[in-house]
């Protein structure tokens, strides 16, 4: 009986190791490293892109792939591991202001445009972009813009149309916040059209008054609760992106009716695909990228993630458009012509550690008053 | 008074359970809402099965969990063996201490301290990703130490310390009177230490946050990064399977403990008739 037991250990601590020192024999790795549900994944009869791109790479070149595919929750948690040399990662997916931050700090690799011919089907708009003025490290992946969202059976139209519906007194206890700094600020600062870039003092000091206005009218200060809050019908005013917005339409009780519409002045951001310094594969990673854009795929992950892409592939292919719905396509490609110059003047941008810090020290004050 | 006790029961019951009811019951939803229950489906138990990337992750959770709680078991034992030898009263209690250490330190120091020292050696030594599945495995064996040694130390205390001298006297060499004599005794307490080991591993997410490395993800985190967009019911589903294993194990080793008890009492019982 003993001996069976030790047997069975032993046996299974050998192939647990067995298992992973993997099977040997010609295989190039590719170690992605992207956000989570980030990708079409195959569920709900959806394409699988990462072995697809498995399929489609020994079928086209003959040599087998191993994706390693990881995720993160966050950019700073993806940055922290890069640049402790922790971990070394082939492709990543940050957002504008981390990529920003990692050009500066040379962690990224231009990118050999060659090897990525389908880059030609990325919207002009999104070339010349600020994080990557010359279009030498990145490619858009996904970009989003930050609206509102209400519940029609409770908000009257008339309210609607600015970020005046975000303080209005009538829909008290109702209202749904940013639970973090940067996004809380800036509702405040583009509703008072100020600069949310901005490093003096007095114009922070401004955007903290209106959050504490707006404090005793608040249901609360969320971040990813907002999708059953405002699907249940518990809150009736909300702010998110605009692809987060058909998520919460998908699941919305019967009794609440979301309409969502852009204020004035808003927040951008693009998620783009670069090489980190550590790669060790960038041809491969380059081909992936390639992969990414490509019509299918392309298609598949915007299905998917349910946010706008810059691929003209996808934007203008009739079948995505008809999918979508002709009210999906005009919340989630409101005027790409403009693109660049709005997302150039009023986009967020990474803060100096001074600003940051009082940011921070504002913000306290709104949450604790 | 009766009535009172057993409302308070019945309230701590609730509060325990409720929480997994509720995963369950939505893990059978026919949609993603969580305020709507529109129709029972097992959608998402089919979804989940066709996620390769989860089973993956899921796949990785059990090898870390598996080989890290077998590692610390045998590693346990031994210390727990060594620290009940010694003979000096103040030298045993110096080292409980320091072995109980990692186990009331935050995980997050833990956490933190052990990539420090990873990516300090990595770095040295010119690595160019210092983490990997075997700093994880390493990370999951230290903190699980402690807890097999906790369990392990006890039984060694109740057992007759004249039992392996009477297997030597009766011409065992020492190692035969460990496994024949010793290691029976002290079993119960190592099969503790070795489930103990095992859950502890399985739901880590804090130390494994920062040791994981380049493709070895584990379940707790991949959930975690979920969190940009929502976690979707497939979780809800895995987490429903995963609870319903569980409860089965431990059914199982409570009716194997009862059954032992039993059989205790009776010989105990024939004895002093």
């Amino acid at each position: 009986m003993k001996k069976i037991a030790t047997l069975l250990l032993c046996a299974l601590v050998l192939g647990c190791f067995a298992l992973l020192s993997g099977c040997g024999g010609e295989t190039l790795t590719l170690n992605v490293y992207n956000w989570g549900e980030y990708i079409s994944d195959g569920s709900e009869d959806s394409m699988d892109v990462v072995s697809e791109f498995e399929r489609w790479y020994e079928e086209t070149y003959g040599v087998k792939v191993k994706v390693n595919y990881d995720t993160y929750d966050s950019n700073e948690t993806m940055y922290s591991k890069l640049s402790s040399g922790a971990v070394s990662y082939d492709l990543v997916i940050p957002s504008d202001y981390m990529i920003a931050r990692m050009r500066e700090e040379d962690m990224l690799l231009p990118l050999n445009f060659d090897n990525i011919p389908n880059y030609q089907y990325i919207a002009d708009s999104f070339r010349g972009l600020y994080y990557d003025p010359e279009n030498t490290y990145t490619v858009p992946y996904t970009y989003g813009v930050v609206g509102i969202i209400y519940n029609a059976n409770v908000v009257d139209e008339s309210d609607t149309g600015s970020w005046d519906l975000m303080w209005n007194e009538a829909y008290s206890g109702q209202i749904l916040q940013f639970n973090n700094s940067r996004d809380a600020f800036g509702t405040a600062m583009y509703k008072l059209g100020l600069d949310v870039n901005t490093t003096d003092r007095a114009v922070w000091e401004q955007a903290q008054a209106e959050l504490l206005r707006q404090n005793p009218l608040l249901k609360g200060k969320v971040m990813d609760e907002i999708y059953n809050m405002m699907a249940s019908g518990e809150a009736a005013v909300g702010t998110y992106y605009a692809g987060d917005y058909f998520t919460m339409v998908d699941n919305q009780a019967d009794n609440v009716d979301l309409q969502f519409y852009y204020p004035e002045r808003t927040n951008y951001f693009v998620d783009a695909m670069c090489i980190p310094s550590c790669c060790k594969n960038k041809e491969l990673a380059e081909c992936f990228i390639n992969f990414m854009l490509s019509r299918e795929v392309a298609i598949a992950n915007a299905e998917y993630i349910w946010y706008a892409s810059p691929n003209a592939l996808v934007y203008e292919d009739a079948a995505y458009q008809e999918d979508m719905g002709e009210d999906a396509m005009a919340i989630l490609y409101p005027d790409i012509e403009s693109f660049r110059d709005n997302y150039n003047r009023y986009a967020f941008r990474s803060l100096d550690a001074e600003t940051l810090a009082l940011v921070n020290t504002l913000w306290e004050e709104v949450k604790l008053n | 008074m009766k009535r009172a006790s057993k409302l308070y029961t019945a309230l701590i019951f609730l509060f325990l359970f409720a929480p997994i009811a509720i995963l369950l019951l939505f893990s059978f939803n026919e949609t993603k809402s969580l305020s709507v229950f529109s129709g029972f489906s097992l959608k998402w138990y089919r979804e989940l099965f066709r996620d390769g990337d989860t089973l993956e992750s899921l796949k990785n959770t059990l090898i870390l969990a598996c080989s890290s709680s077998v590692i610390a078991t045998v590693m346990g034992t031994a210390a727990a063996v060594g620290i009940d030898k010694l003979r000096s009263k103040y030298a045993r209690a110096a080292i409980n201490t320091v072995t109980n250490i990692p186990m009331t330190n935050p995980d997050i120091i833990t956490g933190i301290s052990l990539m420090l020292m990873f990516v300090f050696i990595g770095g040295r030594l010119g690595l160019s990703s210092s983490l990997s599945f075997w700093t994880m495995l390493m990370s999951h064996v230290t903190f699980c130490l402690p807890y097999v040694i906790l369990q392990v130390l006890p039984k060694l205390r109740q057992m007759d310390p004249a039992l392996p001298e009477a297997a030597m006297d009766l011409g065992c060499t020492p190692m035969q009177a460990f496994f024949k004599a010793e290691l029976p005794e002290i079993l119960p307490g190592i099969v503790t230490g070795l489930i103990m080991a095992f859950t502890l591993s399985l739901d880590d997410f804090v130390i494994s946050y920062f040791t994981q490395g380049n493709g070895f993800q584990t379940l707790p985190i991949r959930i975690y990064s979920m969190t940009k967009k929502t976690v979707t019911p497939k979780m809800y589903a895995l987490s429903t399977i995963i609870f319903f294993v569980i409860l089965a194990l431990l059914l199982l080793s409570n009716l194997q403990d009862e059954r032992a008890d039993n059989r205790l009492r009776q010989s105990k019982h024939n004895e002093r008739r």
